[in-house]
C-alpha cells in the first residue's frame, strides 16, 4: 500500500520533524520504495509463531533500591543549548 | 622506530612491558601516523592529546561516549556535545587496563549506513583504495586500524557496522553476542540489536580487547556475566570442530565471483586444518532477514532518537514556539538516512499498521532464530562471506538507499538473533581484501576466536595495504 501525502505530512508530525518541501517529495518515493520491500514480511504465515522482542532469555532483573550517587545539576544541564537557574529553558508552548 | 603498520596491540603491550619503548614514544608513533595518513583518509573526528600513562591507544568509535571527549555519533544534531560520563566500555578500557583512547572515529550518522557517506562530517576513505569506501557504518574504526593510524578500535554492530568494514579493510572485527558487553553511555540506534565490539589487525588483539570490554554491567540490565572467560587462541588445528556452509549465505544473488572464490578457498583451508565441513540450509533466514531487519531497526530508532528535541543536550534551532523549536531542530539536525529511517519506523509502529508491520518483523525474527539454532544442533560454527563485494567507489550507492542496505544481506540474519560474529579476512580480490564471517551459537566467541586463529594462520593473509607497504 502506498503512503500518500497526507499520511506522510502525518507521520512527519509523530516524528516531530519539519520536513521542507523537496525534502518531503524526495521521501515519499523513497519510503514507499522501502515499505514495498520490508513488506515481504507479511508472505509468510506466522499466526502461530511467538514474537522476539529481545534475543537472550533474560528477565526481571532486579537491584536493591539503595541510593548513589548520581549526576549533579552542573553535570546534568552542562549540555544545554540554554538554561536558566537550574533549569533547561526552552520556547513557551504553543499547539501540541 | 616503530612501524605502526605492523604493529599489533599484543606486541605494544609486550614492548611496554619490557621497557623497550616508553607509553608516549608509542604515543606519538600513532599520532605521526595520524598526521600524516589522515588527512587523506578522514577516519577521526576527533584527537585527543596524550593523556599520559603507559596504556596501549585505542581508538573509539564516535557512538561511544567519552567523558570531556567530543561525541558526535556522527550527526550534526550532536555536535558540540562533550560528555559527562564515560561509556562502561570506555571507563574498563582506562581504568581496568590503562588504555589510551587515541581519538573519536567516523561512522554514518547514528550509525545508519554501510559505507560513511552518512556521516555529516564527510566519509572516511578506504586505506587500500582512497576512491573507495571504507564500509560502514565503523568505517573510521576499521581504516584506522588497517592504516597503523590505531593498534586496534572499538566499534558498534547493529546489522553489520563492525563485520562489514572490517571485510571491506581487511582486519579482524567482532560483533559479540548481545548482552556480553555493556551499551552504558553509548548513543542508542537500535536497543535489541546494538552491540559495541573490537576491531583489530589479528584474531588474537580481537580477542585480547574483547576481554577488556565484556561481561555484566550493573548500568545496563541487558548484560550478562560470561559463561566462560575469554581465551587467547593458540590452537592451528581444528581437529573435532564442525562448520556448516549456509547455502543461501555463500550463494546469494551480488556475491561477487571474487569474493566467492576467496571465501571458497578459506573452506578448503578449514578442511586441511582438520574441521569436518558440510553444506547447510537456512531457508528462509537470508531472504527474510533484511525486510525484518529493516522494519525493527528503524522501528526502534525512531523511539530511540525522539531524545533529540534541543532541549537538553546537542543543537538547538531558532523558533518562537516550542513545537516549531523540535521539528526545526529534528528538520536540521538530522541527516537524509536517519530521517527516512525515523519516518519508516514511526509509520510501522503507527495505529493501523503496527501488526502488519513491527508485530510480523518480531514473528520473523523468532523464525531466524529457530532456523539458527537447529544449525547448532549440527555444527559449531557457520561461514560465509561478510560482505557480497569489496570496497566500493564512494558515491556508487549513495543515491539509493535500498542498495545501500544490500551491503548488510549477510550480516543482518545472524544479528537478528543475537549470535557473535568475527571477521577474518581471506585474501584479496581485484587488490581489494576479502573477509569472511565466522558465526557461531550464543557466547561461542571463544570457538570463533580459535577457528579465527588457525585460519588466519594458514592463510597469512599480509593486513598492510599494498600501496603503504
Amino acid at each position: 500500500m502506498a503512503i500518500d501525502r497526507e499520511q506522510l505530512l502525518h507521520v512527519a508530525h509523530l516524528a516531530r520533524l519539519e520536513l521542507r518541501e523537496d525534502e518531503l517529495e524526495r521521501l515519499q518515493g523513497q519510503l514507499n520504495d522501502i515499505l514495498e520491500a520490508v513488506s515481504k514480511v507479511s508472505e509468510l504465515d506466522l499466526a502461530d509463531v511467538p514474537p522476539t522482542s529481545h534475543p537472550l532469555d533474560v528477565v526481571n532483573v532486579w537491584d536493591m533500591d539503595e541510593p548513589r550517587p548520581c549526576f549533579s545539576a552542573e553535570e546534568a544541564l552542562a549540555n544545554a543549548p540554554e538554561r536558566e537557574g537550574d533549569f533547561f529553558k526552552v520556547p513557551p508552548g504553543g499547539a501540541t | 622506530m616503530i612501524d605502526t603498520l605492523l604493529l599489533t596491540a599484543y606486541e605494544a603491550a609486550e614492548l611496554l612491558r619490557n621497557r623497550e619503548i616508553s607509553g608516549a614514544e608509542l604515543w606519538e608513533a600513532y599520532r605521526r601516523a595520524i598526521d600524516e595518513r589522515d588527512g587523506e583518509l578522514h577516519c577521526f573526528l576527533h584527537v585527543c592529546d596524550d593523556p599520559g600513562g603507559d596504556g596501549i591507544p585505542l581508538a573509539v568509535k564516535d557512538v561511544i561516549g567519552t567523558k570531556g571527549i567530543p561525541t558526535t555519533a556522527g550527526s550534526k544534531i550532536l555536535e558540540g556535545y562533550v560528555p559527562v560520563y564515560d561509556a562502561t566500555v570506555v571507563r574498563r578500557a582506562k581504568e581496568d587496563h590503562g588504555l589510551r583512547v587515541l581519538g573519536k572515529t567516523n561512522t554514518d550518522e547514528f550509525a545508519m549506513g554501510s559505507s560513511t557517506e552518512n556521516s555529516a562530517f564527510g566519509p572516511s576513505r578506504n586505506p587500500w583504495d582512497p576512491s573507495r569506501v571504507p564500509g560502514g557504518s565503523g568505517g573510521g574504526s576499521a581504516a584506522a586500524v588497517s592504516a597503523g593510524l590505531a593498534p586496534w578500535a572499538l566499534g558498534s554492530d547493529t546489522g553489520g557496522s563492525i563485520k562489514q568494514p572490517s571485510a571491506l579493510c581487511g582486519n579482524v572485527g567482532l560483533r559479540p553476542t548481545y548482552g556480553t558487553v555493556s551499551r552504558y553511555g553509548v548513543v542508542a540506534f537500535a536497543s535489541s540489536l546494538d552491540q559495541i565490539g573490537p576491531v583489530a589487525k589479528t584474531v588474537r588483539d580481537c580477542a585480547y580487547l574483547y576481554s577488556i570490554i565484556a561481561g555484566r554491567d550493573d548500568a545496563d540490565s541487558t548484560t550478562v556475566e560470561l559463561p566462560q572467560p575469554v581465551e587467547l587462541p593458540e590452537a592451528v588445528d581444528l581437529k573435532g570442530l564442525r562448520v556448516g556452509i549456509p547455502k543461501e549465505l555463500n550463494e546469494a544473488d551480488g556475491i561477487e565471483p571474487g569474493v566467492g572464490e576467496a571465501v571458497q578457498a578459506a573452506i578448503a583451508k578449514l578442511e586441511e586444518l582438520g574441521a569436518e565441513v558440510g553444506e547447510c540450509s537456512l531457508p528462509l533466514s537470508v531472504e527474510y532477514g533484511m525486510p525484518c531487519y529493516y522494519l525493527i531497526a528503524p522501528a526502534e530508532a525512531s523511539s530511540n532518537l525522539a531524545r533529540y528535541d534541543g532541549v537538553r543536550f546537542g543543537y538547538r534551532a531558532d523558533a518562537a514556539e516550542r513545537l516549531e523549536m523540535y521539528e526545526r531542530t529534528r528538520d536540521e539536525g538530522f541527516g537524509d538516512e536517519v530521517k527516512r529511517r525515523i519516518m519508516v519506523g514511526t509509520y510501522a509502529l503507527s495505529a493501523g499498521y503496527y501488526g502488519a508491520y513491527y508485530g510480523q518483523a518480531q514473528k520473523v525474527r523468532t523464525v531466524i532464530k529457530r532456523e539458527h539454532d537447529a544449525l547448532f544442533e549440527t555444527f559449531d560454527a557457520l561461514v560465509s562471506p561478510t560482505s557480497p563485494t569489496v570496497a566500493f567507489p564512494l558515491g556508487a550507492r549513495a543515491a539509493d538507499p535500498l542498495a545501500m542496505y544490500l551491503c548488510d544481506l549477510l550480516t543482518i540474519p545472524s544479528c537478528m538473533a543475537g549470535l557473535p560474529g568475527l571477521n577474518v579476512p581471506c585474501g584479496l580480490s581485484e587488490g581489494l581484501p576479502v573477509g569472511l564471517q565466522l558465526i557461531g551459537p550464543q557466547f561461542a566467541e571463544n570457538t570463533l576466536f580459535r577457528i579465527g586463529h588457525a585460519l588466519e594462520q594458514a592463510i597469512g593473509f599480509d593486513p598492510v595495504p599494498e600501496r603503504l607497504r
